[in-house]
């Protein structure tokens, strides 16, 4: 009996064992692939290799313009939550008036990031995975390097960039749709006037608070770029292992931002 | 004597515990086309990836126009690469462009050339491979044999001394798959390229050789021209050639170990 434990226990320590070994080697290959990423931005051009900027600008438009409708759509109807949820929970306390305060914040440092990261992690993300994964079974990754073009300058440099330059963007825009959706809201239930509305969120929110929104959605852009492009780089096993390399880059990408976003929240708020 | 465009020298791989290529050795003359033949499993498309730079060995040398590509630098390689053609099995073409943008795409990365200048020169490889006029078209839209038609023009777009083809055949119908060899040959002849190529396809294997290596279970077991392998008495070689199951000596100990899974 005790022998047949300890065998159980020595398995369960083997499988913890392994399981570290793997996310450790999952991170340590997420840094490789910023650094190399780093690498070819700052010297490309030196080694004549450089960036390609029409790569990138056709990047930020796959990742940024085509998301905005449904980031528009989500993030009103987030505004919208959020005044219903915080009229009901102030009006107890006949302190409805106070919703702007509560709206204004929470969108701006948590809301309007959050739901561009989700959203472009399931957008943007699988698609990166889907379309990195198919170079890698058809060869065209192997077909890359035999010319001489390393496919992390030429694939994964113009989307780190991209999504870096446009994600903050896109958490900015969803800020507004959001207080949009909120001050429609209140205007009806309130009869707050929508520059009412807009006078007290410019009131109660700094810059600060901006600042930080801007900065988690700059580390979700991070997230998303690195784990959908690694998870394509390493899919095998034909169509079966694309879909299932796309399905774990989405849901890996949204766990990561809503644990990065709960470490940020911590820190920057203590 | 001229020094060889290929040169490979006791090269050995391991997938883990498991041997791939056993003791490698073989070289490719300039100008010539060397065949690599196998069944599945022998390690040609191991090796080939090797001859590419894409794997690298457990030990063994590799120099490509002598520059040892084991211990090469990324810029030594990068200059060799230049140097380098390869036709993929399945083509490798870019599906997010145009037959022509695909062949430009070496020369847009390795020189300095104008627009129209690359294009012009793109579309001249094109007509090369009887796919004049078709650089318009995307990927999708092309057939098994013009897609590797216009792989070979990518491959040869740079007019690189080496050229290499994983399984040109495979796939094609008898006619495309000869028209395929022509081509082949014709480069050889016009251009002097140094060829590899892996396949399994008998009849184009002894219709283009100059020479050929045939490999089984990582090993070479004969490099020689085309009649010295016809003729071998090697029994490997010969199960090859006509086509004869592999005939496996059962160990009764292993086969049981094997089922019980002990």
């Amino acid at each position: 009996m005790a022998d047949s434990e300890a065998r159980f226990v020595v398995a369960r320590l083997e499988r913890l064992g392994r399981a570290s070994v793997a996310l450790v080697e999952e991170f340590g290959y997420y840094l490789a692939l910023c650094i190399e990423c780093l690498y070819w931005l700052a010297c490309g051009a030196l080694r004549r290799q450089p960036v390609r900027l029409s790569a990138t600008v056709q990047q930020m438009v796959d990742i940024g313009l085509a998301s905005l409708p449904i980031i528009f759509m989500l993030s009103f109807a987030i505004g919208v939550m959020l005044a219903i949820q915080g009229i009901h929970t102030l009006k107890q306390f006949g302190a409805q008036e106070q919703v702007v305060l509560g709206i204004a914040l929470s969108v701006t440092r948590e809301f309007g990031p959050l739901m561009t990261g989700i959203v472009v992690a399931g957008r943007s993300g699988s698609s990166l995975a889907a379309r990195i994964g198919t170079m890698n079974i058809n060869q065209e990754i192997d077909a890359l390097r035999v010319m001489g073009i390393n496919p992390v300058r030429y694939l994964v440099a113009p989307v780190m960039v991209a999504m870096l330059l446009m994600m903050p963007l896109m958490a900015l825009f969803a800020d507004f749709a959001a207080l949009f959706g909120g001050a429609m809201f209140c205007k009806l239930e309130l009869g707050l006037s929508y520059r009412a509305f807009w006078d007290q969120t410019v009131h109660f929110i700094r810059v600060d608070d901006i600042m930080q929104g801007l900065a988690k959605s700059a580390v979700f852009a991070l997230v998303v770029a690195l784990v959908g492009v690694s998870h394509g780089f390493s899919v095998a096993g034909g169509a079966e292992g694309l879909g299932r390399a796309t399905t774990r880059a989405v849901v890996l990408s949204i766990s990561y931002i809503v644990l990065a976003d709960m470490l940020f929240t911590y820190f920057l708020n203590r | 004597m001229s020094m060889p465009a290929i040169e490979v020298r006791a090269l050995v791989t391991h997938y883990g515990p498991r041997l791939i290529l056993d003791e490698v050795d073989f070289e490719v003359a300039q100008g010539e086309i060397m065949v690599i033949m196998g069944g599945s499993g022998s390690g040609k498309s191991t090796l080939l990836r090797h001859l590419l730079g894409l794997n690298t060995p457990t030990r063994g040398a590799i120099r490509l126009l002598g520059q040892d590509i084991t211990t090469a630098s990324p810029d030594q390689m990068h200059a060799l690469r230049r140097n380098m053609g390869v036709s993929f099995q399945g083509g490798a073409l870019f599906g997010s462009m145009t037959v022509l943008e695909n062949v430009m795409l070496p020369l847009r990365e390795h020189t300095r050339l104008d627009e129209q200048t690359m294009a012009i020169m793109a579309r001249m490889k094109l007509e090369v491979v009887s796919l004049g006029g078709l650089g318009h078209l995307m990927p999708a839209q092309l057939s098994g044999g013009m897609v590797k038609r216009a792989a070979l023009a990518r491959a040869i777009v740079m007019d690189p001394r080496l050229l290499f083809f994983d399984e040109p055949s495979a796939g094609l119908d008898p006619v495309v798959s000869a028209e395929l060899d022509e081509l082949i040959l014709k480069l050889r002849d016009s251009m002097r390229m140094s060829i590899v190529v892996v396949t399994h396809e008998l009849e184009s294997a002894f219709k283009i050789a100059d020479r050929i290596t045939v490999l089984d279970h990582g090993k070479i077991l004969l490099t020689g021209g085309v009649d010295e392998v016809r003729n071998s008495r090697n029994e490997r070689v010969q199960d090859l050639l006509h086509r004869r199951p592999r005939r496996e000596e059962i160990d009764a100990d292993a086969y049981l170990h094997r089922l019980t899974g002990g």
